[in-house]
């Protein structure tokens, strides 16, 4: 049993189980297993040799003092091989402990599947279990939430469809105010790219929006955002295990694209977003890869700032070091090209160590953050690793590209008392760039 | 605007606007816009701080600056309408007069078939509703999704919320808080979610994708859902003979059509959207992914044997229905596919086909290299430019008609099809 897991209340888990009945429990255990999963799964299963190699990778482990129950295989073992081997009979309460251990213990950051003699990807098995809890309506209350609004308003903050174009309009009329005739082009059929983000940018830190218009005036980008639904390029139905809601967000998400007849989708500084349009949402929709080619913001700042698009006037001097996102970096590759656009940038850059596709999770990641309040002390001790890591590091500011890890590690920085600034590479590119003036 | 066999048919060019030449009177200017029979074009200028204004081929709209403006589009009746503020209040201008009825915010434009109906979506104290021709709806609702206007302009519906619920209340959500309003009347039931709305030809029936708990989804029409539950369903559409609703729907982790709630096609595929029913009545086409990544056109559940291996969209058929056309994408190159054939030609960007009457071509405005052009039936016009609009056939499918813009110049043009056909 987790630590503490007893005295957690969270409405959604807590409800759920009192809805919960056992046909039920093993209708959706068998329904996954048997149905949806498949091969994989089968030959996960039968390929783990129970070597514990997956351990060390694991923040969550090597935070808990290496207690085995936190190791990948462990919670694994927790969750997924009792439902296999007790073919689906397992308790109401065993769904209410799964559910804990695969939203709240593990990030999907595959960091152990690298560490796996044989690549058993640990993420997909607890992605399992989180479709499991799903169909058993047990899912942390926050995240539901936040899934329900993906599923009303196609975006996860609620923002209703005239407070997007409002907050748009906003954001061009204060950009205005420091460079006259800069524009946030809505709905410009025919445009190169479409910008997308994520639900919080228009709900809380809309000046991000500001900044990139800035960033796309100064280039000379020719650009549109939509003024429909389909502007969030975020999925946090992804991550309760809603595949058939990921699927529709991430279908309007492309459709928005194919209606605005952009070549490239443009996308914030967002980690999960971007494994949802590459990875699993254009998978279940039937996708190989993005219909319309999905280029992350890191991507996009070494093309601007490599082609001269975008003149860096004088580098920030403060000591920053570097997140690296699991999901664009582990699961993209970007990591050279991250450390291309902060040494462009940056005049005095320190590493963290490990790094790269190496580096720990931020712990917030993987939809972790999403439970919310009920689950947020868990969650910043279960990642002492991780500060330790960015402590060691000695840096004045951690430069963290994605959303989640950026509100994470903030988390992080606050209770280990690191001293540090959190920032995004867009804000320090705003800051420090040659800007135009009309 | 003149009825359509009424346009200037005649074969020939003439100037519509020098578009460069307003540059040096405005701070900017924006998205150029043209008439649906070409004779003019239309963009928002900004004069100063918090003034603008459109000209129309290159005449100012009115004299009087609106404070913001936005959303320009012509009306297919030949209308101009945009989204304006004036002190503070949004409403629709068209042609230049503004509607009597103002709001919090004015958005999502929707015109008729025959371009005499112009509603709009609008927030008013944090309410929402529709307008339909400057006659809001009586009733207003905490949140309002998918707007949607008939053919004929006579219905005019949307999801609404019903049921105002807390904060992360969950399990309040479950139990269903939306439904759709009808002209501003709504259902008699609840759903979990409403989605995409289809409207009948005449107006009187609607039907949506509902979720009627986190897992079941089907098909309502005008609130009544189909009998059938399935895993997942895509839009709805009506029937244009015989009134009955089809459906994509999910089963098994696969995808096909259904109708009225049953079964409808023998074929299951890894995705299925867009459905058609052809103009005989008798015969329905899908974009469909018969197999993972590969992507094509079914007609009646078989799918083309050409496919595409990034996507296919903008699904159309000629006015007997022998004739179907789809753009598709492969390797970063967007082409045509017609009745199952991929042109030879491919290019950066294409836009949707369009049939001759006599269903003998069909044609695409494309795009290789930043320049536009026009293809017909897989051979590109000679003549390329920095923008295009159209192409539109002459009712006897002998010229086409299209607006391009070199320079800032916009020229409306007819040329005769043989022009592009060597």
């Amino acid at each position: 049993m987790s630590e503490q897991v007893n005295k957690i209340v969270d409405k959604g888990l807590d409800q759920g189980v009192i809805n919960l009945t056992q046909e039920r429990i093993e209708k959706a255990i068998n329904q996954v297993l048997n149905k949806e999963a498949g091969a994989r799964l089968k030959s996960y299963v039968e390929t783990c040799v129970h070597c514990g190699m997956c351990s060390e990778a694991c923040h969550v482990y090597l935070s808990k003092d290496k207690d085995p129950i936190y190791s990948p295989a462990g919670k694994v073992k927790r969750t997924l091989s009792e439902m296999i081997q007790k073919k689906g009979k397992v308790s109401p309460e065993f769904i209410r402990e799964a559910s804990i251990i695969a939203s709240t213990e593990c990030n999907l950051c595959k960091r152990c599947a690298m560490y796996c003699p044989f690549g058993i990807d640990v993420a997909y098995l607890l992605l399992l279990v989180r479709r499991i809890c799903h169909l058993c309506g047990v899912t942390p209350l926050y995240i539901q939430d936040t899934a329900h609004s993906h599923s009303v308003t196609m975006n996860q903050m609620w923002v209703k469809d005239d407070e997007w174009i409002d907050t748009l309009q906003w954001q061009e009329e204060e950009a205005q105010a420091e460079i006259p005739n800069l524009r946030i082009p809505l709905e410009k059929e025919g445009a190169d790219i479409m910008y997308s983000v994520i639900g919080p940018e228009p709900k809380f830190q809309a000046h991000l929006i500001y900044y990139m218009s800035v960033i796309m005036k100064a280039a000379g980008i020719d650009w549109t955002m939509p003024a429909t639904p389909g502007w969030d390029n975020s999925d946090m139905a992804m991550y309760t295990g809603d595949n058939e809601i990921m699927g529709r967000v991430k279908r309007m998400h492309f459709d928005t694209a194919a209606r605005l007849k952009v070549n490239r989708i443009i996308m914030g500084e967002c980690g999960h977003a971007f494994r949802s349009v590459h990875d699993m949402g254009n998978r279940w929709l039937g996708y190989k890869l993005p219909p319309i080619p999905v280029i992350h913001a890191i991507e996009f700042y070494h093309e601007l700032l490599s082609s001269g698009k975008i003149k860096i006037k004088d580098q920030y001097d403060k000591k920053v070091t570097l997140h690296d996102p699991c999901n664009v970096i582990r699961g993209r590759g970007l990591g050279e090209l991250s450390r291309k656009v902060v040494n462009t940038l940056c005049s005095n850059f320190v590493e963290m160590t490990p790094n790269r596709e190496h580096n720990y999770c931020c712990n917030a990641g993987g939809g972790v953050i999403n439970t919310g309040p009920p689950f947020k002390n868990k969650r910043v001790l279960s990642n002492r690793i991780k500060a330790e890591q960015m402590a060691a590091t000695g840096a004045d500011v951690v430069i963290s590209p994605c959303h989640n890890c950026h509100s994470g590690l903030e988390d992080i920085v606050h209770h280990y008392k690191l001293n540090m600034e959190v920032k995004f590479i867009g804000e320090i590119i705003y800051n420090h760039m040659e800007k135009p003036t009309a | 605007m003149s009825a359509f066999a009424d346009w200037d048919w005649d074969i020939g060019s003439k100037r519509i606007a020098d578009i460069e030449a307003l540059k040096k009177d405005y701070q900017w200017i924006e998205e150029i816009h043209v008439s649906p029979n070409g004779e003019s074009s239309a963009v928002i200028v900004n004069i100063d701080e918090g003034e603008f204004n459109v000209c129309v081929n290159g005449t100012p709209w009115r004299e009087e600056p609106f404070d913001k403006m936005w959303n320009l589009h012509y009306s297919p009746d030949g209308r101009l309408t945009a989204i304006v503020s004036e002190m503070g209040e949004w409403t629709m201008a068209v042609d230049g007069e503004s509607w009597s009825n103002t709001f919090g915010y004015l958005w999502k434009p929707l015109f008729s078939n025959d371009g005499k109906t112009i509603a709009a979506a609008f927030q008013q104290e944090m309410k929402y509703g529709m307008v339909v021709n400057d006659v809001p709806w009586e009733n207003t609702f905490g949140n309002m999704t998918c707007p949607t206007l008939s053919k004929d302009g006579t219905n005019c519906s949307a999801t609404v919320q019903t049921v105002e619920t807390s904060q992360a209340e969950i399990f309040e959500f479950q139990k269903g808080s939306y439904s759709v309003a009808q002209n501003g009347v709504v259902w008699d039931r609840n759903f979990v979610n409403v989605w995409n709305m289809s409207i009948s030809n005449d107006g009187k029936a609607v039907a949506a994708e509902v979720r009627l708990n986190l897992y079941d989804y089907t098909i309502a029409v005008n609130g009544k859902p189909w009998d059938t539950i399935f895993s997942c369903v895509w839009e709805p559409i009506f029937h244009p003979d015989n009134q009955s609703v089809i459906a994509p729907v999910r089963i098994n982790g696969k995808w096909t059509l259904a109708q009225d709630g049953k079964i409808a096609w023998g074929g299951r595929f890894v995705q299925l959207w867009s459905p058609k029913v052809l103009p005989d009545g008798k015969h329905m086409a899908a974009i469909v992914a018969p197999s993972f990544g590969k992507w094509t056109v079914a007609v009646d559940s078989v799918p083309w044997k050409t496919c595409f291996n990034e996507m296919v969209t903008d699904l159309v058929f000629n006015e007997t229905g022998s004739r179907i056309a789809a753009l598709g994408k492969n390797n970063g190159r967007w082409t045509v596919i017609v009745n199952g054939t991929s042109w030879n030609n491919s290019f950066n960007r294409a836009w949707t086909p369009v049939f001759s009457a006599n269903g003998q071509y069909v044609a695409a405005k494309v795009e290789t290299n930043g320049k536009y052009s026009i293809a017909v039936n897989d051979q590109v016009w000679s003549q390329s430019y920095d923008a295009i609009w159209g192409p539109v056939f002459s009712p006897d499918s002998t010229k086409i008609l299209c607006c391009s813009s070199s320079n800032g110049k916009i020229d409306r043009q007819v040329i005769p099809v043989k022009t592009i056909l060597k």
